[in-house]
């Protein structure tokens, strides 16, 4: 699988990184405002926004995960770059 | 357990070569207050802290990972292109000797990371207090940072991480106060 980084690629990216920081923000929250019920129903309706946009960045550009915390097409792609800091 | 993502927590562009912010950078890699210092710090303290932030610092730990990915990526951009003339012209001459351009856990002066720069009390407030004074501590160099370079790009990158100290300490301000709550229930009863 090669990557090409065009604009499409960096707005997936942005994309996941956006929704991503929504979820580190309402964790963090969540960890010390645990009885927040409006807090908790964003989180895992963010959290399930999280999925389907992951799932599309990965079917185009391979697993994000490793361990088998992503699944993986033929050939096994995960340690083919790009690597995070050379994008 | 953790488990690796392929990606960075916020982008990081830089516009140009720059050896010289790459060194100033080294201080939130290596340093003191930096990154590293502050992933180890949070991740060592919650075995012994009150169940009630252990997960705070478990979470708060492991974003800090993420920060030391996103510096590492700007030193690694802002030096990749340099050429041994243009690192010592930086005062980067006495890392290539030891290093050529890889990366190294050291501060801005290329003094390299100890366990000295943390503590771990075992004392609650003690450790909760040590970990706000380090939250603030990364935001004012993430200021003076900032104030480095004219790089917009950088910049942007810069002013993400310096917000999330922010909201770091005040999470941990937090924490003090559930842990002060519980105390004085204690007392009461
Ligand atoms: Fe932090």
């Amino acid at each position: 699988m090669t990557i090409i980084l065009n604009e499409e690629y960096y707005q997936l990216l942005h994309e996941l990184q956006a929704v991503d920081f929504v979820l580190v923000e309402l964790n963090l929250y969540l960890d010390t405002h645990p009885a927040d019920v409006n807090a908790i129903q964003q989180y895992n309706q963010y959290a399930k926004l999280r999925q389907q946009i992951a799932h599309r960045y990965e079917t185009k550009y391979g697993p994000l995960k490793n361990f088998g915390q992503s699944l993986t097409g033929t050939p096994w792609s995960w340690n083919e770059a790009p690597w995070p800091w050379q994008v | 357990m953790w488990v690796y993502e392929k990606k960075l927590q916020y982008p990081v562009r830089v516009s140009k070569c720059d050896p010289l912010m790459a060194k100033f950078l080294m201080e939130q890699y290596g340093g003191a207050d930096g990154e590293l210092a502050a992933a180890l710090r949070y991740l060592n303290q919650r075995y012994t802290i009150p169940d009630k932030v252990v997960g705070l610092l478990t979470d708060i730990g492991t974003e800090e990972f993420g920060h030391l990915e996103m510096i590492a990526t700007m030193i690694y951009k802002l030096t990749k292109d340099a050429t041994p003339e243009q690192l010592k012209k930086a005062g980067l001459g006495a890392h290539y000797v030891a290093h050529d351009s890889a990366l190294f856990y050291e501060n801005a002066n290329g003094v390299p990371w100890t366990a000295s720069y943390i503590q771990a009390k075992g004392d609650p407030i003690a450790d909760l207090y040590e970990d706000i004074a380090a939250e603030e501590k990364a935001r004012a160099t993430y200021q003076w940072l900032i104030d480095l370079t004219d790089d917009v790009d950088l910049q942007d990158s810069l002013k993400f991480l310096r917000e999330r100290e922010i909201v770091h300490s005040m999470r941990f301000r937090e924490a003090v106060e559930i842990l002060k709550e519980k105390r004085d229930e204690k007392i009461f009863f």
